[in-house]
């Protein structure tokens, strides 16, 4: 259980690199004790080297982590006192589940009884009960897993617990009984978890706080619906829902944006734009909406029906964008429709970054 | 309903089949032919039935007593090879840089007794350990230790043990080495995270991994030393006296010194069956091994 | 060409692996095989492109039996889960490798690599080998790669599943369009229901080497035939209860009742299975809703929705609300469920009652 800050951290994987050749850019940052993080990004962007830094299975090339304010930047894995699950399953073939889910204990010489109430817990958090006695052989990759987990968990004073991608190998049936289950076991423990995915539903309904990553920087974190209405930059809302932000260039005058020749009002009047800047206006799908009173004209190409919802894929202006159609509302059939815009729900982003209010 | 299933690929088979019957059925039938008949030189054969195998299954004749004799030579000979060879062949690999040049340089090394022919290896364990002449043979003679393994039987087996170990550990040592490569890291790093000991790690990751490997290392092995013969014959010849006469070179101081043609085929036939029934076990535990460890993914239960 | 597949089944080691599959797939349509790990999608897909032999049944490519005819006679493609490429040559190489086999004129392979490459948007990484590319643009290679043969049956097992969730995103929105130019008859295997739903055409939903049920995606959604099928085809699971149907009136396990109205009320009186997707339970209780009691296990915030888990004695739901809740584990909550978006299934899993959903009613209003 520890509070993990990252001073000025930064890392290369070669020496004399150029900053921008940077796996990851300097950042600074605190992680509170007992939170639910999840760092999210596409592949490359750097999650997995921080990741790997705070195990410290990677050394970085600049900066500090500290755990509970003790340096920890120099120590090698086994003496930070962490524990991590990864991608595919982990589990040692040969013992039962039972012994799995003990080793760690029994390596750190906890006496007999100790090891038994606790793994019994862990079990039980994650129904392994009926299998303990069972070799973790002959189980299927979920079961196998889920004794990932169990080791990952097992220990009761660990700093933080790190899951690399851990549900890649899960059915979509399971992850969800698996995803609640992890929530409830951070409920339960009290212990600080990182989550590193790629998968913004997994990020989202995992962790209290998301770290959406891109380009080896931090863009932005926050808690999940803060991420979703206000994102801070357009990678974020584009990276996050699904179809993600629409996103249009545009000019803004005052309370007014133009996109090619359409003007959109905006909830306010954004008057000190810095000239020059690349502007562009951002609408989440549900935000755009299909009717027969909407002020502006668009072509509609495609229907997508996803059973619970449908989105219409509009071409507004040159710009392809996507509109949210709700269960129960009729399709629509096209090709020359009509939309309006939730002038509330307009951001503004001065290049690429949100402008934010006066 | 139209079943072409492509049966043209069997004719590309039959140049095999044609060799393997001239080069093996044909005279494995010679030797079932031997093996129940007597001969007196002069080609003249008379029929013995299954006479030769009684007497040499039956270790009170003379016969038997020679076979049984040299079976378990033999066999202590592969068993003692196997108890030195796998360790150290394990202990070796564990010890192998995992990358760069020096794993180059150490692949290099490791391979380079696996290319010396059987009886340049026999030879330069003759020479090597010879009193008089040999760098081992004089050095272990000038510390003060009377050393002669052309005199004494103890010294005779340890250099024919030496001499396969030198030659043969490497193979061992080459297969864990590449069982070991195939554990992705993500255990090694799970085992430090858990807090597990070297020993931990190597008991519980580690040999359970190589299992298949250290398998097949082993029937490898087993079989080759269960059928070695160049070797001791060239450095000990069987001597001194009977101590490292092992199966083959029995078997061949009988068909070809005493010209028992009989007695050879029977016993031929004895040998392989034995060295047919081990590789049959170590092939039964591999795939009964493997059903239960593969993972079938998209198989419905 | 149709490709008609007639009780075809297949045994490995005891193993049913298939069973009974009868099933016609048409040129020029997208056919999803949906179900989890080990419900027969991947087996099946090799038993259409010839490379293991069916136990028993038949196979017809435009009423032709092309049942014991090896995968080389047959004109097929395929696409793994793994992106698989040949590493030495260039994208250009790669994707005309099928066409240089079959020894097509120089021309005539430029312009048709060209014309993939373009489809695919590899127009720009032609001269790269696979392995400097993303594992996207790869996966892209080895899909064009399978469309440039002109194949009449072109197999995709899983082929997003490797890829990072936005790639997945992008490449379901331009498939349909890359299938759409391509006249052959396309399968593909998915987990994943909104896969099925977002690259529209048909859906076959399969479970233990069985076929559930076979139509176009929006229908086998809507009107799902069995219980099993249901819960194949949703994503968080079908919630499911069992139900008592007595003297008019609905009976819920906790006791809760309610009034079986509209189609529920010409159901005979005995025990029912009753289904409701996620999306369907309410936090708001509405006139003639049915209520149901129980404790909040966990919540989970996606941005703009909640997932909200619950438990009510034995049942373990799941609701999809809209806006952002964070119910603390352990407190009470009361859902409500419109009686009209209840699935029926009778206790053999067969559907009974199909919600007269506002979307069907949409739908036809859509066609009028």
């Amino acid at each position: 259980m520890a509070q993990i800050e990252l001073v000025d951290l930064a890392h290369a994987y070669w020496t004399h690199a150029e900053p921008a050749d940077y796996a990851l850019k300097p950042m600074t940052t605190t992680w509170r004790q007992g939170g639910a993080y999840a760092l999210l990004g596409p592949s490359g962007c750097g999650k997995t080297t921080l990741l790997n830094i705070i195990s410290g299975l990677v050394t970085p090339s600049r900066g500090k982590v500290l755990f509970d304010g003790v340096d920890v930047t120099g120590l090698p894995t086994e003496r930070r006192n962490i524990a991590q699950v990864f991608q595919f399953p982990v589990v040692y073939d040969t013992m039962t589940v039972f012994d799995n889910l003990a080793f760690p204990l029994r390596n750190r010489g906890l006496d007999r009884r100790a090891v038994e109430a606790r793994v019994r817990e862990i079990a039980g958090l994650l129904d392994l009960t009926p299998d303990l006695s069972r070799r973790a052989r002959g189980l299927g990759a979920d079961a196998k897993q889920k004794i990932s987990l169990g080791r990952g968990l097992v220990r009761p004073d660990v700093a933080a617990v790190l899951f690399d991608e851990p549900l890649t190998v899960i059915d979509p049936a399971l992850k969800w009984e698996l995803r609640s289950k992890l929530k409830a076991l951070h409920r339960a423990l009290d212990v600080t978890m990182i989550y590193v995915t790629h998968d913004q539903t997994e990020a989202l309904t995992f962790a209290d706080t998301v770290v959406v990553m891109h380009d080896g920087g931090i863009v932005q974190s926050g808690r999940p619906d803060e991420l979703y209405d206000r994102p801070r930059h357009t990678f974020v809302g584009h990276f996050i829902g699904s179809p993600g932000m629409n996103f249009m260039p545009a000019q803004v005058m005052a309370a007014q944006a133009q996109v090619g020749e359409a003007m959109i009002p905006l909830a306010r009047s954004y008057p000190a734009l810095s000239a020059g800047a690349k502007l562009a206006i951002g609408i989440r799908p549900e935000h755009l909406r299909l009717s027969a009173h909407g002020e502006h004209r668009a072509r509609l190409e495609r229907v997508e029906d996803l059973g619970r919802v449908r989105y219409a894929r509009l071409n507004f202006e040159g710009h392809r964008l996507a509109a949210l159609v709700p269960e129960g509302e009729p399709p629509p059939s096209g090709p020359d429709i009509r939309i309006a815009f939730d002038p509330a729900r307009i951001h503004v982003y001065a290049d690429n970054l949100l402008v934010g209010e006066p | 309903m139209i079943k072409s299933v492509d049966n043209r690929a069997w004719f590309l088979v039959l140049p095999v089949f044609a060799l393997v019957a001239f080069n093996a059925i044909v005279p494995l039938m010679t030797v079932v032919n031997y093996s129940f008949q007597d001969s007196f030189g002069n080609n003249q054969f008379f029929w013995n039935g299954l006479g030769w195998y009684q007497e040499l299954l039956d270790p009170s004749s003379e016969l038997g007593g020679r076979f049984f004799a040299a079976l378990g030579r033999s066999a202590a000979f592969s068993l003692g090879i196997l108890a030195i060879e796998v360790p150290l062949g394990i202990l070796v690999a564990l010890c192998m840089p995992r990358d760069g040049a020096q794993l180059a340089i150490g692949l290099v090394i490791m391979a380079l007794p696996l290319l010396v022919p059987w009886n340049v290896v026999g030879t330069i364990w003759l020479l090597y350990t010879r009193p008089d002449i040999g760098l081992f043979g004089w050095l272990i003679n000038a510390v003060g230790i009377d050393f002669n393994a052309t005199k004494n039987a103890a010294q005779a087996w340890f250099v024919l043990i030496a001499m396969d170990v030198w030659h043969w550990t490497s193979l061992v040592a080459l297969l864990c080495f590449a069982g070991l490569k195939s554990i992705p890291d993500a255990y090694y790093q799970a085992a430090r995270i858990d807090g597990a000991s070297r020993l931990a790690i190597f008991r519980y990751i580690e040999l359970p991994k190589l299992g298949r490997v250290l398998m097949i290392g082993v029937l490898l092995r087993f079989m080759d030393s269960f059928m070695i013969y160049t070797e001791p014959f060239v450095v000990t010849g069987g001597g001194p006296g009977n101590s490292t006469t092992v199966l083959s070179i029995d078997l061949v101081k009988i068909a070809l010194g005493q010209f028992d043609l009989g007695k050879a085929a029977a016993m031929s036939i004895v040998y392989t069956l034995i060295v047919l029934t081990v590789c049959w076990v170590f092939y039964t535990v591999l795939v009964t091994r493997d059903s239960q460890t593969v993972e079938r993914p998209e198989v419905p239960s | 060409m149709s490709l008609t597949l007639q009780d075809i089944s297949l045994t490995v080691d005891g193993q049913h692996h298939l069973r009974d599959i009868a099933l016609t797939l048409e040129r020029g349509t997208v056919n999803v095989l949906l179900g989890p790990t080990r419900s027969g999608k991947t087996s099946l897909m090799r038993v259409m492109a010839g490379l293991d032999p069916a136990t028993s049944g038949f196979m017809t490519a435009d009423g032709r039996d092309v049942t014991g005819l090896p995968v080389k006679k047959r004109s097929v493609a395929m696409v793994y889960q793994q992106f698989i490429n040949y590493p030495a040559l260039t994208v250009y190489e790669n994707i005309a490798s099928p066409l240089r086999v079959r020894g097509a004129p120089k021309a005539e392979i430029d312009r048709r690599v060209r014309a993939a490459a373009a489809l695919l948007k590899l127009d720009n990484q032609l001269e790269k080998t696979p392995l400097k590319l993303s594992g996207g643009q790869q996966q892209r290679c080895a899909i064009a790669r399978a469309v440039v043969r002109q194949a009449d049956l072109v197999l995709l097992d899983e082929p997003l599943a490797n890829l990072d969730y936005k790639l997945r995103e992008e490449l379901r929105e331009e498939l349909p369009r890359i299938f759409a130019e391509t006249n052959a008859i396309f399968v593909y295997a998915t987990t994943e229901p909104t896969e099925a739903l977002m690259l529209g055409g048909n859906t076959a939903c399969l479970s233990e080497g069985r076929l559930l049920q076979f139509g176009p995606a929006a229908q086998v959604y809507r009107r799902p035939t069995s219980l099993a099928a249901a819960r194949t085809f949703s994503d968080p699971p079908m919630n499911v209860a069992e139900v008592m149907k007595r003297s008019g009136r609905l009976v819920l396990p906790g006791g809760a009742a309610v009034a079986a109205d509209g189609a529920l009320a010409r159901l005979s009186d005995g025990p029912y299975q009753i289904g409701v997707r996620a999306h369907h339970l309410r936090l708001a209780p509405m006139a003639g809703s049915i209520s149901v009691t129980g404790t909040v296990d966990v919540t989970e915030i996606t941005g703009s929705e909640s997932y909200i888990h619950i438990h009510a004695d034995a049942l373990r739901w799941v609701a999809l609300v809209g806006g952002v809740h964070e119910l603390e584990p352990g407190s009470p909550i009361t859902i409500h469920i419109d009686p009209a978006q209840l699935f029926v299934f009778d206790t053999d899993g067969n559907v009974v009652v199909t919600p007269d959903s506002a979307a069907d009613g949409a739908l036809q209003r859509g066609r009028g």
